[in-house]
């Protein structure tokens, strides 16, 4: 099992970003999502998030909720998703699952943290869960040893980076914008600032998402963050594919692309 | 000072004056209920809404503008109608009816939207965002917007604006910008998932109206307190009338605003006894129905934790009512608060029973209610029976029916 910090110890050995990519499991299928999620590693993505298909996505754009609606079309529950984070562990990559709270919070925090440890998974994100909120989950992955990835927005003043920052373990994620994920023209002009004003107030890595689609992208974010995600744009080439061949074919293209990018 | 120019709400019936023990912590928590599960990147702006709210409630100025408002704007105080030809058929117990649908829009959500309205300039906003589901709340949104030269945007789910259409047309005319909400169940949930999109993007220059006492902390208590007005006034006027409080007061629930409002002036009288009626929409054993606090399990949904429709892994389960304002999953925190310290009861009434007691109000005491109403009117039904023909029952009609008249022609074959 990979670790989030040999992760960032390797990159910033290697004097680059690492590159994180995002799928939700069961997307296009459950067996697809292995597929892709492995070919993305092989190109060159150093973490996946294994995103956790919740019927309320409420900061997702259009194109992650069209992908979490299929998944959840096809069947989607979280033993799947325990098994697809089992699955694209094996290809060397830390894998963490990214989900809205209350799955977790109904399926029981222990025992959440306690199979996704069981499973290869490293941590978690969780975007909408509030450091007021967190408690009970910061409890269950230090028990069960698995990371916990918080988000700061460029709305948040220097008090909350602190307070979002003292939740996180492994990386503190940064969102480039004020919005919801979705492919940019261009990565939001604050993101650079907030990864300035969140390393003030920690040693974590900072990553940057939201918005980040093409190499060009990841090498401009590379040049000030720890690391880039990327989410939508993988979803999008999955979308757009005729069959699932063309469709790990342009997955695998454009980790290539960012891969590149996170080193120039 | 002539009765019309004498206010109709204080400091103390806004924010409680102090005499109230049952507002939330620091951090929205009615019990275990409430708090915030949102976005990182909207926490701001909530602390921002709930420091301006602090100000706003105890400032003179602001309740004077929003008294104004409420007397000369939206028509209150509201009357207070008994209905004996209706309670007849509920064993004989005396029935009054709080009437919230002769308020300007049409439904109690007027009182809300101007406070938040008001709230909005404060704040320094241009731009007001909303979620409906039978578009009461954004008709009346729209209409605050309009009034106050506001932006207005509301999103409502593509199934209501179909049910709801002359809400659409009325929100148009009014000046507003309606997004029609095709993901999901196509309802109240998914326009509200829709709204926060829109908020966490636009959140420097918009303020989101939100349309009930449920959403993160401070929405539950803002909404409650604008939406107090209800019970005030009712409290008085039963009063007035009867010369003792009621034995019980009836409101429909979904979100639970018009409930809220009506129970609140009440929480202290303890012999008064706090009924809410859920959707129980095609029934139960149907699997079609929105009883979200009586058959629903605890949850978190729109940045709250309360009760919630969800399967066992957390997901959400579609709602069904007859009536879109009710066609919702979840439930303001403090309503889960209630069931659990029973401090208030919550009963399920189905489409059925809700459209007798819709037709039956209107032959008996010339009064179209609301379809939401509705479900509170049966419950009174069934209470009144319960209770005997001693009983006074106090009844919010939360909105008048203009609104449903599709949804009744249909129904009733007319």
């Amino acid at each position: 099992m990979t670790t989030l910090q040999a992760v960032f110890d390797k990159a910033r050995a290697e004097d680059r970003a690492a590159l994180v990519g995002y799928l939700p499991a069961g997307f296009p299928t459950k067996d697809g999502a292995v597929a892709a999620a492995t070919a993305m590693v092989e190109a060159g993505c150093d973490v996946i998030e294994i995103g956790l298909p919740y019927s309320d996505p409420l900061m997702d754009g259009p194109t992650i909720q069209d992908a979490v609606h299929r998944s959840l079309i096809n069947g989607t529950r979280i033993a799947d998703v325990m098994r697809t984070v089992e699955g694209v562990a094996k290809s060397g990559a830390a894998t963490l699952v990214m989900t809205y709270w209350n799955p977790i919070d109904r399926y029981g925090v222990e025992r959440f943290a306690r199979d996704l440890a069981n499973a290869g998974g490293v941590g978690t994100i969780t975007p909408d869960l509030t450091p007021e909120e967190s408690e009970p989950w910061l409890a269950a992955s230090k028990e069960a040893g698995i990371d916990t990835v918080f988000l700061v927005a460029p709305s948040s003043p220097d008090e909350r980076i602190v307070r979002v920052a003292a939740c996180c373990t492994g990386f503190v994620y940064a969102a480039s914008l004020m919005g919801v994920t979705g492919a940019r023209e261009t990565v939001g002009a604050a993101a650079e600032g907030l990864v300035k004003r969140t390393r003030a107030h920690t040693g974590l890595p900072v990553c940057v998402g939201l918005g980040v689609g093409n190499g060009a992208q990841a090498a401009e974010v590379a040049a000030y963050a720890d690391g880039v995600i990327v989410g939508s744009a993988f979803i999008r080439r999955l979308l757009d594919a005729p069959d699932e061949k063309s469709g790990l074919a342009a997955v695998r293209e454009l980790a290539s692309e960012l891969a590149r990018g996170v080193r120039r | 000072m002539t009765p019309a120019e004498e206010p109709v709400i204080t400091p103390a019936d806004l924010a409680g004056g102090g005499v109230r023990g049952d507002d939330p912590d620091a951090h929205g928590k009615f019990g275990r209920f409430g708090g915030r599960y949102v976005p990182e990147a909207l926490i701001p702006a909530l602390d921002e809404v709930a420091a301006e709210y602090e100000k706003a409630k105890t400032d003179l100025g602001f309740i004077r503008e929003f008294d104004h408002l409420l007397r000369t704007y939206a028509g209150r105080p509201t009357t207070l109608t008994e209905v004996p030809r209706f309670a007849a058929h509920a064993g004989g117990a005396r029935i009054l009816l709080k009437r919230e649908d002769l308020t300007h829009t049409g439904a109690h959500k007027i009182n809300n939207v101007l406070g938040q309205a008001l709230l909005t300039k404060r704040l320094g906003k241009r731009r007001v965002i909303a979620e409906t589901g039978a578009g009461q709340h954004g008709v009346a949104t729209a209409t605050a917007a309009a009034l106050m030269g506001l932006e207005c945007v509301i999103y409502m789910g593509a199934v209501d604006c179909e049910r709801q259409a002359l809400n659409v047309a009325r929100m148009k005319l009014l000046g507003a910008t309606v997004v029609p909400v095709t993901n999901g169940s196509q309802t109240l949930k998914d326009a509200i998932n829709e709204a926060f999109r829109d908020w966490v993007t636009n959140v420097d220059h918009t303020h989101y109206l939100f349309g009930t006492v449920a959403g993160p902390h401070p929405f539950p208590e803002i909404v409650r307190d604008f939406a107090r007005i209800i019970g005030v006034e009712a409290r008085r006027q039963v009063l007035e009338l009867t010369g003792r409080l009621p034995d019980a007061v009836c409101a429909a629930v979904g979100g639970g605003s018009n409930a809220i409002g009506v129970f609140h002036a009440f929480m202290e009288d303890r012999d008064v006894k706090l009924y809410g009626y859920e959707a129980g929409g095609r029934g139960l054993e149907t699997g079609e129905h929105a009883l979200t606090l009586t058959e629903g399990s605890v949850g978190v949904l729109h940045g709250s934790r309360t009760y919630v429709l969800q399967d066992e892994e957390g997901q959400t389960i579609e709602s069904h009512s007859i009536s879109a304002g009710l066609d919702y999953p979840g439930v303001g925190p403090e309503h889960a608060w209630l069931k659990d310290t029973g401090r208030a009861v919550y009963e399920g009434v189905t489409d059925a029973e809700a459209m007798e007691a819709f037709a039956l109000l209107a032959r008996t005491e010339g009064i179209i209610p609301a379809i939401e109403s509705s479900h509170a009117l049966a419950g009174a039904l069934r209470l009144g029976r319960e209770l005997g023909p001693e009983a006074v029952i106090l009844v919010n009609l939360s909105g008048r029916g203009d609104k449903d008249m599709g949804t009744a022609m249909n129904y009733f074959n007319l």
